[in-house]
């Protein structure tokens, strides 16, 4: 027993260790050198299509190293949970649960071009390359141990809730056969026009079931005041960023959608925390400061589009040079927006039932209309000559319906849409050539 | 000017290179087509020169098709479906919908009323529906190109291919063969099986809507026949339908 308390006190005491020392102390020198950097570069121009890069990105890149790095020691010391993307991760905050995003985590490892790599080993175990890239490059990474951030901390509790899709229920399935440890799910109905109340009571009781087992695992209960806070705390982050992102419906957008695909990351993983709200806060404010001073994410915005579904992770960069060259520019995401039209719903008057319909109403647990009237919604509001829809491969339940929606987009709002066939994950599934050779002659349908 | 020469079209493609020489009303006046070589680059300023030396000086380049970044001189560079959509209309003057089955890739194209792109779809990365899946099954058959209308017009009816994987449909046509099938009816369900699939890739078109097509495979009237009767309308081969797009890319320059 002493022995076991003091390996957990060992854990704990290297855990705290980084998380207020090694980290902020790495933050400081990387941000030091970067200011370096800055200074050596002070009056020179970047090259290229793009704008200034954002100041805000290497805060980004901070608060998430921070994070991974903390994960590395979080097993053993504070309780770990893997959660998906749409988990209402209020409950488990104030438990002290160290949350890892397995979605986030192989969005990363799509960026780093190494999905194949991972998922080649699951595959040989008879997984089938049809499946998402996401779970490949996840339970590739668990079952050979590599993954681009260190280390992932073990899993205590698994937390799937399916209002993104099926395929999250059998990954975590997956996971909890191969980390014996328990799965709580949360199965949001899919809602066709509005959600009945038999659905939210049916969600409402799995989220009590979930506050029970979280609170089994972690070894106490939260309180209500304590859900109370971190729901302010998810809410004023979601709100935040849904202000980082209506920025945008300036001309020119201060940043391009493809930035936000990445300063999407901290509203995913680190929602109901400080430093979460603190880095919009201050994105938010540089990119109304770029407004102001009328500086572009791309130097020569001529066209402004819409971009539906993930983005092709491995490709981002490529894609939007190609269309920055151009002067296009995705001013707006269906995906970014999905995570701040949270925002609204989410109330801490009340909490749980609150998060019910945050949870439910989101945009892959609703019928084709209501997705069809997000987009054209967002076309709109940020004045949108053209649409991307993204068919991608990996993501069947956001890639459904999107030949119907590019009729009625085009139809109804009179601009150009493409439908782009690829992958978010695995550039196995994508011709490049052939991708960037469409969005070409999309954007010469512009001339 | 009509019979002046003012511009030179190049269409590098999967499978053949194009170029060509038009006048200022858009009459091809001289033309080239060779298999596409590796090194584009040389093969394409060969050609160039050798159409300018028979001009006595340089014309402004349009280059397009998959190797158009690799023309060296292009006046301006721009992407197949814009310059077939150019051709398209220049050779129909009206609104039209413009099937182009090249050697890589199928594509489906709105031509508007000024010519522009209204939309457009293309088969997936993968061969099948192209010439180059033709190309293969033909090559299998030891059925020259020039030989399959015959074959096809034999036909008292199709024998289905249900597959258009390149790679699954000449699996397919083996086992056919292997079966005793008359070889004229597995080339006439060839054909069949890979209209259907062009004409799902148009989707459903206006009552009205006229058909153009355009791309080496036009050149096959079995394709052709095929088509019309997966669309339910009269197909049109375009007047030299492997140099469309070597011609739009000529028109965006004129």
């Amino acid at each position: 027993m002493i022995g076991v308390v003091g390996k957990l006190g060992r854990r704990r005491l290297e855990y705290e260790v980084v998380k207020r020392l090694v980290g902020p102390l790495l933050t400081e020198v990387e941000s030091a050198r970067a200011r370096v950097k800055s200074f050596r570069k002070r009056g020179h121009q970047p090259k290229g299509p793009f704008g200034p890069p954002l100041e805000s990105a290497r805060k980004l890149k901070e608060l998430m190293t921070r994070h991974y790095l903390e994960g590395r020691y979080a097993d053993g010391a504070v309780p770990v949970a893997w959660v998906t993307s749409g988990f209402p991760v209020e409950v488990l905050r104030p438990l002290g649960f160290h949350a890892v995003y397995p979605e986030n985590h192989a969005a990363l490892c799509a960026v780093q071009r190494v999905v194949p790599h991972l998922s080649e080993a699951i595959e040989q175990q008879g997984y089938s390359r049809d499946l998402c890239s996401y779970p490949r490059a996840d339970l590739g990474s668990v079952v050979l141990q590599e993954t681009p951030v260190g280390r992932l901390p073990r899993p205590d509790l698994l937390c799937c809730c399916t209002n993104i899709c099926q395929t999250t229920l059998y990954w975590y399935r997956a996971l909890a056969a191969h980390f014996h440890v328990p799965l709580v799910l949360v199965d949001p109905p899919f809602v066709y026009g509005e959600a009945k109340p038999h659905h939210r009571e049916y969600v409402r009781d799995q989220l009590e079931e979930l506050l029970d087992v979280a609170g089994k695992v972690a070894g106490r209960r939260a309180t209500m005041d304590e859900i109370v806070e971190v729901t302010r705390l998810a809410r004023e982050g979601t709100l935040l960023w849904g202000e980082c992102l209506a920025e945008s419906r300036n001309r020119p957008a201060p940043w391009t959608g493809i930035d936000g695909f990445f300063h999407i990351a901290p509203i995913v993983a680190l929602r109901g925390k400080p430093e979460c709200n603190a880095y919009y806060r201050q994105l938010r404010d540089e990119l109304r400061h770029r407004v102001d001073k009328g500086i572009g994410g791309i130097r020569d915005e001529r066209h402004r589009l819409l971009w539906d579904n993930l983005p092709i992770w491995f490709d981002v960069r490529g894609t939007a040079t190609l269309l920055a060259e151009r002067g296009f520019n995705f001013v707006c995401t269906s995906y970014t927006n999905a995570w701040a039209e949270a925002g609204s719903r989410i109330d801490p008057a009340d909490p749980l039932g609150s998060a019910v319909i945050a949870y439910t109403d989101i945009i892959l647990n609703q019928d084709l209309g209501k997705r069809y009237a997000t987009l054209a919604r967002l076309a709109e509001e940020y004045t949108c000559d053209g649409a991307v829809l993204h068919s991608d491969r990996s993501c069947k339940p956001y890639s459904i319906g999107q030949l119907d929606l590019k009729q009625r987009l085009a139809k109804d709002l009179g601009i150009k849409v493409m439908v782009l066939e690829a992958d978010h994950g695995d550039p196995r599934a994508y011709a490049v050539e052939q991708g960037h050779g469409r969005l070409t002659a999309f954007m010469e349908s512009f001339a | 000017m009509a019979n002046e020469p003012v511009a030179i079209g190049v269409d590098v493609g999967s499978t053949t290179c194009k170029v060509v020489v038009i006048d200022g009303d858009g009459a091809i006046l001289d033309h080239r087509v060779e298999p596409t070589h590796p090194r584009i680059e040389q093969q394409t300023t060969r050609l160039i020169g050798e159409l300018s030396a028979t001009l006595g000086r340089a014309l402004p380049v349009g280059a397009t098709g998959y190797g158009r970044q690799r023309v060296f001189g292009a006046t301006r560079v721009l992407t197949e479906i814009t310059c077939h959509a150019r051709g398209a209309f220049c050779r129909v003057g009206r609104a039209a919908v413009l099937v182009d089955m090249g050697g890589q890739d199928t594509k489906i194209i709105r031509v508007g009323d000024d010519g522009a792109v209204g939309d457009f779809a293309m088969n997936d990365k993968c061969a099948a529906g192209t010439g180059r899946f033709l190309e293969v099954i033909l090559g299998r058959l030891q059925v020259p190109f020039d030989e399959v209308w015959l074959h096809v017009s034999r036909a008292d009816h199709g024998i289905a291919v249900s597959s258009t994987c390149t790679v699954f449909a000449e699996s397919e046509v083996i086992s056919l063969v292997a079966e005793g099938q008359e070889l004229d009816g597995i080339l006439r369900g060839l054909h069949e099986s890979l209209a259907k699939r062009v004409a799902s890739l148009a989707g459903a078109l206006p009552p009205d809507a006229s058909v153009v097509m355009s791309g080496g495979v036009a050149l096959n009237a079995a394709m052709v026949r095929a088509l019309s009767s997966a669309l339910r309308r009269e197909v049109r081969v375009l007047p030299e339908p492997q140099l469309v797009g070597a011609l739009g890319a000529a028109l965006s320059v004129r």
